[in-house]
């Protein structure tokens, strides 16, 4: 469903290409040799048993996590460095932020800013960093908020909120720097089971809104319904990556129909 | 169903509207809590008896000397190091706290060096090496490129005063105290809220400043409450190299007036006042840091005043009036 409202000229043009991705913490490897790829306007779950590596991949692409060996190509840029004489340089922090803005992250556990209300939360980084006026980010941020359903919360602290308003406010807290790309990290996993519908909601309107979004989840209904891909991550590598009606439903790797036959 | 089976009514209803009487048990007695409270009480009345007939504490003299213009002056200059030595201690603090955590190591290994002398030497001894500086650099203190010629030159002895030279003594000694303090608190919140600000686009000083610290502040400002009482106290220490704060001018008093009781209840009493506008200060500090934090904000004092006030005359018509109009 959502692939029709997605103009076909933009689907072809990729949004995120990750390209043979290495990363280890120590001596433990946590990925090796990732590639995908995601075209603007998909929605691209990522699935499998913890410590499979869906996260840690999920964080390189904003380069939280900075990676060993391989590229990372949002928006036709390379992520965290720069390429001059067939050298890669490592890019200032001031450039890493700017990459940032395009590219909006929510958390598993939410990190909302605990000192700072609702509003403060979302109104932050528009008047920060992007140097927007006050009253228009307020303005916006109540767009945001009414769209999250969350609009009687804007005074609301943190503490005040239930998870599932909170992951909602982090929701509108990412999308008011208007980012072409949205990270998911587990956003549903944190929640008491009743909360879950009101955030995949949220996230299942903005994909039919077009959003491009990466997915790490354990929500295989969502990643079923929701999904234009399911790629199925295990030991660091993708076991197997296409569409998500088939990956969930007709997996072809016995790994994937492992996983899946345990979750289910 | 129901509707029609009047005797699975009768049965349901009773048993949903039965509340049982509210409990009024006889309380557990704690003896041990009598015979402690007395044994506190007889201490406090001793305490007490001694302060009111004990004829050497002299308390028509603290009365005439409370407000003596010398021990007035001793108080703010006590005040005024105070305040320096804190500004110069809070700064250093984060300053040294900030490239104590950074991933320079050079500056990490100098942060660590400067604490460990400053909190490893006595600050009497830190005292009395500031006010003999002009032994160790001579009679100049000059400003200038590094093993290179010099743009200007200062008189030591009179830039190093007795009092700047307390002032830095203090001030030093006290960066060192509020580096780790400032250090825990920026420790205390969690990395979640640098990288959910980091992907936000926001860059390393914002979110020091905007995201980190605020929320360090409740972890920080406890024990720079403490610290900062604890100054206005060590400040005394300053009376040993002749600055002229409140202990040192109590002291003059005692050699003019051979009266040594009355003047240490006069000091007692000016560094007791302060500590307590101190403490006071601290509680509407922590209330502004802890923001969020909890679900209601706890009452100011004057709050509860107020609200044990309106709950003392409750049936009072005017009370009862006027709160109907709030």
């Amino acid at each position: 469903m959502t692939a029709d409202q997605i103009p076909e000229g933009s689907r072809s043009r990729p949004a995120v290409e990750i390209d043979n991705v290495y990363k280890s913490f120590g001596h433990l490897q946590v990925l090796q040799g990732v590639s995908m790829t995601v075209r603007e306007g998909e929605v691209a779950c990522l699935i499998g048993p913890s410590g499979s590596g869906k996260s840690t991949l999920l964080r390189c692409v904003n380069h939280l996590e900075k990676i060993d060996a391989g590229r990372i190509i949002v928006h036709g840029e390379l992520v965290g460095y720069t390429e001059r004489n067939g050298r890669l340089h490592e890019m200032h922090d001031r450039d890493v932020a700017r990459q940032r803005r395009a590219i909006g992250m929510v958390f598993q556990r939410f990190n909302l800013f605990p000192h700072k209300t609702a509003l403060e939360n979302i109104i932050e980084a528009p008047t920060q960093v992007l140097g927007m006026g006050k009253e228009a980010a307020i303005a916006e941020a109540r767009v945001h908020l009414e769209k999250v359903g969350l609009s009687d919360k804007a005074g609301s602290y943190p503490s005040q909120l239930s998870g599932g308003q909170q992951q909602r406010v982090a929701i509108a807290r990412a999308l008011a720097m208007r980012p072409s790309l949205m990270l998911f990290d587990e956003p549903t996993s944190a929640l008491d089971p009743e909360l879950v519908g009101d955030v995949l909601a949220v996230m299942r309107a903005l994909a039919e809104a077009g959003m491009t979004m990466i997915v790490v989840t354990h929500e295989m209904g969502f990643a079923r319904d929701v999904g234009d891909t399911v790629a199925f991550m295990d030991g660091g590598v993708i076991v197997e990556n296409g569409d998500a009606r088939q990956v969930i439903s007709e997996p072809r790797h016995a790994r994937t129909q492992a996983f899946l036959a345990k979750v289910r | 169903m129901s509707e029609n089976n009047p005797a699975a009514d009768a049965d349901d209803a009773p048993a949903a509207a039965f509340r049982p009487p509210v409990i009024r048990a006889v309380p557990v007695r704690h003896p041990g809590r009598y015979i402690s409270a007395a044994i506190l009480l007889v201490l406090l009345a001793m305490f007490v008896h001694m302060l009111w007939f004990n004829k050497n504490f002299s308390w028509d003299l603290v009365r005439q000397w409370l407000f003596w213009h010398t021990i007035v002056n001793g108080v703010w200059v006590t005040l005024q190091l105070t305040a320096f030595a804190m500004v110069i201690g809070i700064a250093g603090g984060v300053l040294l706290a900030v490239m104590r955590l950074s991933g320079n190591p050079v500056s990490s290994s100098a942060a660590w060096g400067y604490t460990w002398f400053f909190r490893g030497t006595p600050v009497l001894v830190q005292l009395l090496f500031w006010n003999n500086i002009a032994a160790l650099v001579g009679s100049q203190i000059s400003f200038g490129v590094p093993f290179g010629p010099a743009f200007f030159h200062l008189d030591t002895n009179s830039t190093i005063t007795r009092f700047s030279a307390a002032v830095l003594a203090l001030g030093l000694n006290e960066a060192a105290y509020m580096s780790e303090i400032v250090r825990a608190g920026l420790l205390s919140v969690d990395e979640g809220q640098t990288e959910a600000a980091a992907s936000l686009g926001m860059r390393r000083g914002r979110i020091m400043r905007r995201i980190v610290l605020p929320q360090a502040m409740r972890v920080i400002i406890p024990p720079t409450g403490n610290e900062t009482i604890s100054m206005l106290k060590t400040s005394s220490l300053a009376s040993v190299i002749g600055v002229v704060e409140l202990t040192d001018a109590s002291e003059s008093a005692i050699h003019l007036y051979f009266k040594a009781i009355p003047f240490y209840v006069v000091a007692s009493l000016w560094y007791l006042f302060f500590t307590t506008v101190l403490s006071i200060g601290q509680y509407y500090i922590e209330r502004h840091y802890a923001r969020g934090s909890s679900r209601t904000l706890p009452p100011t004092p004057f709050q509860k005043l107020l609200r044990a006030n309106l709950t003392f005359r409750r049936h009072h018509p005017y009370t009862e009036a006027r709160e109907a109009l709030r």
